[in-house]
């Protein structure tokens, strides 16, 4: 899950991003990993997380099933359950929370179900340690971002770049994140609105939509 | 990926979805159109909601609303034909699905996305060490994508620094030589969405690692994403890497952080575990 490392912003732009992942070790401790998996996530919904996923589909996600009136009145629910029930193998599951508060209670309740498993936490640096610290966790490991690297000039501006890398596998494009930004901006999209399809797109269920809104709100009067 | 011209009604609400912006309307055949060399076949155009509508009557709809300028705005993650169709890829080209499309499973790790476990199962997997530091270079991320060539050419800078490469990594796994960071030839001019090398060395590497990578960044065309790390100690504290990036002038705000929560729990492993600790009695 670097795939949550490298969102762009600096500390104070991720004080309503926490992403709290499990992870199973092939050969360690995937053997009947699936329901441990299932609690992990159980325990994540009860805290009211921003959105959820399980490395197929998040708790907003596209449709194929949609009727020709979607483009009038298209309803947005996200569905933890959905997401819960469809764990059937070994491998990343996640939860954003857009609080500490929310986060440290969840994590807390994390610790006390001793699942075994590698439990992460993908925020600032600080952020991280506060939240260990409040749950009596001592980190294990740490992996910082050293953010990007890029002499040739290929990236947009950065209120582009913070919708974006929010799906660190870049199925959220540079030219969705801008469409979205314009069509707030011009009036013919609501924050909700936009900040739902972004959403859609990342199918681990780690974009923190409650982020998008903030930063979508930001943008409409603020251009970069 | 292939898109159905039979289907597609040239709606383009297709083209901002692309992260590779590799979908445009050919004004030829007036159809929506992939750009082959440019898509990294992630499959993002394929997810998009559907609705399954009749080609023939959408079109004939959008001429209607073309003649009177009537502009009607569509939701904009929908493809109303569901026109995108995933075709069977062979080797080297099905590369691309695999290091682009997360919901791909890498076969050489068994792990989707990027492919590597990197610090995340750290504790209970050990690959780094108090004073080891791991290295996850990412190459064509956010948004930009990257070809093999270019991975190698950093491959072969970092071999010759003498690093080890992480052995459970899908970039080492195409590996022809280690120790010259050589990749299989057939694959050089594939373009992904991204990919990591990942790397391990002692702390006193730091600097020269990190010097290397910014240097070869410069001569390839992408964009790269460098994340590092370490084990805390005892305490739950990092006294070893964090003072040294800073001496470099590196800021690092965010992290991901591994709580120490896991522990081995398969039969097997747990035997092995059990008996590395015996090891030294014996």
């Amino acid at each position: 899950m670097t795939n949550t490392l490298h969102r762009y912003g600096d500390a104070e732009s991720f004080r309503d991003d926490y992403i709290i992942f499990a992870i199973p070790c092939k050969g360690k401790n995937d053997e009947g990993s699936v329901e441990k998996l299932k609690t992990f996530l159980r325990i994540c919904a009860s805290h009211k997380p921003a959105n959820m996923g399980n490395s197929q589909f998040g708790s907003y996600r596209p449709s194929q099933e949609l009727k020709p009136t979607v483009h009038w009145s298209r309803e947005v629910s996200v569905d933890y359950d959905a997401v819960i029930d469809a764990v059937h193998k070994a491998g990343t599951v996640a939860a954003v929370f857009d609080s500490s508060e929310k986060a440290e209670a969840c994590l807390r309740e994390v610790k006390e179900a001793d699942l075994g498993l590698s439990v992460n936490v993908s925020t600032s640096v600080q952020g991280a340690k506060n939240l260990g610290e409040c749950c009596g966790i001592q980190r294990h490991s740490v992996e910082y971002s050293l953010g990007f690297t890029d002499p040739h000039d290929h990236l947009p501006n950065s209120q582009v770049l913070e919708l974006s890398t929010m799906c660190g596998h870049g199925m959220v494009s540079f030219n969705m994140a801008r469409k979205m930004l314009d069509m707030v901006r011009e009036g013919r999209r609501t924050t909700d609105q936009a900040v739902a399809t972004l959403a859609r797109f990342c199918p681990c269920g780690v974009y923190n939509p409650e982020r998008a809104k903030r930063l979508l709100e930001d943008a409409r009067t603020h251009q970069a | 990926m292939l898109i159905d011209p039979n289907k597609c009604v040239a709606c383009a609400n297709c083209i901002p979805v692309c992260p590779m912006g590799a979908i445009y309307v050919d004004p030829e055949i007036n159809r929506a159109t992939i750009d082959r060399d440019e898509c990294v076949e992630c499959g993002t155009c394929f997810r998009m909601s559907g609705e399954h509508l009749n080609p023939t009557m959408v079109r004939t709809f959008r001429k209607l609303a073309k003649v009177f300028r009537f502009r009607f705005e569509p939701e904009p993650d929908v493809c109303p034909t569901s026109a995108f169709v995933m075709d069977e890829l062979e080797w080297p080209r099905i590369a691309r699905r695999v290091f682009s499309d997360p919901l791909v499973e890498h076969k050489s790790t068994g792990i989707h996305g990027r492919g590597t476990e990197e610090v995340k199962t750290n504790d209970v997997a050990h690959r780094v060490e108090v004073g080891e530091v791991g290295y996850v270079i990412e190459f064509g991320r956010p948004g930009v994508g990257v070809r093999f060539h270019h991975i190698q050419t950093m491959t072969r800078a970092l071999a010759r620094l003498g690093v080890t490469f992480e052995a459970k990594n899908p970039i080492t796994h195409l590996m022809l030589d280690k120790s010259t960071g050589d990749l299989k030839e057939d694959l050089l001019d594939e373009k992904i969405l991204s990919a990591i090398v990942e790397i391990k060395t002692r702390v006193d590497m730091v600097q020269p690692v990190l010097d290397t990578v910014a240097e070869v960044a410069k001569h390839i065309d992408t964009v790269i994403a460098v994340g590092v790390s370490t084990r805390c100690d005892e305490r739950g504290e990092d006294t070893e890497l964090a003072p040294v990036l800073e001496e470099l002038g590196y800021s690092f705000v965010r992290a991901k952080t591994n709580m120490g929560l896991g522990r081995v729990t398969n039969v097997q492993a747990k035997e092995e575990v059990s008996d590395e600790y015996a090891a030294p009695v014996r």
